[in-house]
């Protein structure tokens, strides 16, 4: 797409190796120097304790109870949020990841339109949240909305309320809605990605007589492997702690059955005014997240990639 | 022999394989116009319900049956009750954006600079903190970030969403910075050192006139980021006064009579700016687009 995400990918995707070089200082720093040094870390690392680090510490400390966490378990309300939390984010994230890696394949085609239809295709991304969200909100109305209406118009089916009716449909409309609002966003990156690619293994794989599925298999994806697995593991990390999803499309409902850890917190926090409950919730994702979270580093330190 | 084999080859193949790239196209432009629909529905919606009139909200046409800009124009001139405070919400955004996008320039310029240029040692425990922060979502550190911003006296206070802004912008600041000084050669700074430059000088005259773009594209993101963000602010605001829009507008989401054709115009009118943003900056702000998954 430009010129930055291009580079950015390719980044991403090949080994580099100025990772180290700023990592390992040489000499060191003299006198007012040294001073000067200091004084301009100094907002970021104000920043950094007071608002990530005390945050940090205080939210462990106001989830430390053992109490809170016997307390969730025998929550009903709780359970089935871990439930649909691992199922938005395991069909979720993969859904959106498998459609932004054949979405990129057909953005990499040369006709006239392709690039017109690119800049409408990253709208979903462009525009904030929460009006696409409500928007969809009201599209999914069982009685007045769009979505029910064209059903109607063209086949003549009742929808069902999408929203309002079943768990299950409800949760699908909010995994969908998640894969509309976010895969621009990674089909843009994978598609940098692909760009990256040297036409010259193409041609090379041409001349050997590989074709189609052929080309996709032997250099394509051993070559964008990586940079998948990385979006990917991101993805995750980002998506459970998704809020605006279910926050504006089913608000929980119906009968709180599909709330995520992220949103069930907020309303413990917020709307039951336990804040103590609210940190556990979030809290009781970390053995999820820090394994997540360890293996990115590890990813991200081994490829040397430069973010 | 092999003569032969080329002619038959060339005489032979163009019209299946014209015929099979015509196929193709055919299929590329169904699949297009089925992505297209896919993507523009719910902004069709958006357009839909806020061209309806009052009446027609509740109603089963696709398309308004009578399509008026008046929904626009009662908000611009804040004629419903609940967008009574409209512009000023509106400027509340402006702020919380502008004053997030200075201090993100300033503090992660700073702080790359030192980590970068003045080769601060032990300067990647700043970036590895910086790391740790671009990788906790949001919506976990939401609660207690907030029972600080009680201690801190900083509730229904605009200054505490445009701290955790910042903070949720730095990181990404000090990533694009770092990256993008590795271009700037380190011998201008050793010249300007040994012409007897102090490091604030160097910062001034030389690092942030060369690292123009990059302050666009991290000023680019931390304004949509600041923008966009929904959870903090909703949080952290409460008052009519000092709420931003987006705040506003959930609040009548839930409410039994949702104006929603009213909702609807305020949405894009909240959604144009950073969209025209978004399309005047596309180019610069992609620099580094995996740290830039938007957060929240």
């Amino acid at each position: 797409m430009s010129s930055t995400t291009f580079e950015a990918a390719r980044t991403l995707s090949a080994p580099s190796q100025s990772r180290r070089r700023w990592r390992v200082w040489p000499g060191g720093l003299k006198g007012s120097e040294f001073t000067w040094a200091i004084a301009f870390v100094v907002p970021y690392a104000a920043v950094f304790i007071a608002f990530v680090a005390y945050p940090i510490v205080y939210g462990l400390w106001m989830g430390h109870d053992p109490e809170l966490y016997s307390e969730l378990l025998s929550d009903p309300i709780y359970l089935g949020s871990v439930v649909n939390t691992v199922l938005f984010v395991g069909i979720g994230v993969n859904l959106k990841m498998f459609g932004a890696l054949l979405l990129s394949g057909f953005f990499m085609r040369r006709s006239w339109w392709t690039k017109g239809l690119l800049l409408i295709y990253v709208l979903p991304w462009a525009v904030p949240a929460l009006p696409t969200f409500i928007s969809i909100h009201w599209m999914l109305n069982g009685q007045w909305g769009l979505l029910n209406n064209v059903l109607w118009d063209l086949f003549g089916i009742d929808g069902p309320g999408w929203l309002d009716t079943s768990r299950w449909l409800a949760l699908g409309s909010v995994i969908v809605s998640h894969i509309w609002k976010w895969m621009p966003f990674w089909t843009v990156i994978l598609l940098a990605g692909r760009m990256a690619i040297p036409q010259e293994l193409y041609d090379a794989a041409d001349v050997d007589g590989a074709t189609g599925l052929n080309r996709f298999t032997y250099v394509t994806f051993p070559l964008l492997a990586n940079l998948y697995l990385i979006c990917t593991l991101l993805s995750t990390i980002f998506t459970l702690g998704e809020f605006n999803e279910v926050y504006f499309i089913t608000g929980g409902g119906p009968a709180l059955s599909t709330h995520v850890l992220a949103t069930l917190g907020i309303r413990d926090a917020f709307q039951v005014a336990r804040p103590d409950l609210g940190v556990a919730t979030v809290m009781s994702a970390l053995p999820l997240m820090i394994p997540l979270v360890i293996l990115l580093m590890r990813k991200l330190r081994t490829t040397d990639v430069q973010l | 022999m092999s003569t032969v084999l080329t002619h038959r080859q060339t005489v032979r193949r163009p019209p299946r394989y014209r015929l099979r790239r015509n196929l193709r196209e055919t299929a590329a432009l169904a699949f297009a116009v089925v992505l297209l629909i896919w993507t523009l529905a719910p902004i069709y919606n958006m357009v839909m319900v806020s061209l309806d009139s009052k009446g027609d909200v509740f109603s089963n046409d696709i398309w308004p049956a009578h399509p008026s800009l008046d929904s626009f124009w009662i908000v611009l001139s804040e004629g419903y009750w609940y967008l009574e405070y409209f512009w000023h919400q509106f400027g509340n955004s402006i702020y919380i954006g502008a004053v997030t996008t200075f201090l993100t320039l300033l503090i992660g310029s700073l702080a790359s600079f030192s980590i970068g240029r003045l080769r601060l040692k032990n300067g990647w425990i700043v970036s590895n903190a910086a790391l740790l922060t671009y990788v906790i979502p949001a919506s976990f550190l939401a609660i207690p970030f907030y029972s600080i911003m009680l201690k801190y006296g900083l509730a229904n206070n605009l200054w505490s969403v445009i701290f955790a802004e910042v903070t949720f912008a730095t990181p990404y600041a000090i990533f694009i910075f770092h990256q993008y000084a590795v271009s700037i050669p380190m011998e201008l700074d050793e010249a300007a050192r040994i012409d007897g430059a102090s490091p604030i000088q160097i910062y001034l005259r030389i690092y942030l006139p060369l690292m123009a773009p990059a302050l666009v594209a991290v000023g680019t993101y931390a304004l949509l980021l600041a923008w966009n963000e929904y959870l903090y602010q909703f949080m952290l605001l409460s008052s009519k006064r000092s709420m931003t829009v987006p705040v506003a507008l959930a609040q009548f989401l839930n409410s039994d009579e949702a104006p929603w054709n009213y909702m609807m115009a305020t949405a894009i009118i909240y959604a144009i700016p950073p969209v025209a943003v978004y399309y005047a900056f596309r180019r610069r702000m992609t620099a580094g687009l995996t740290m830039g998954g938007v957060k929240g």
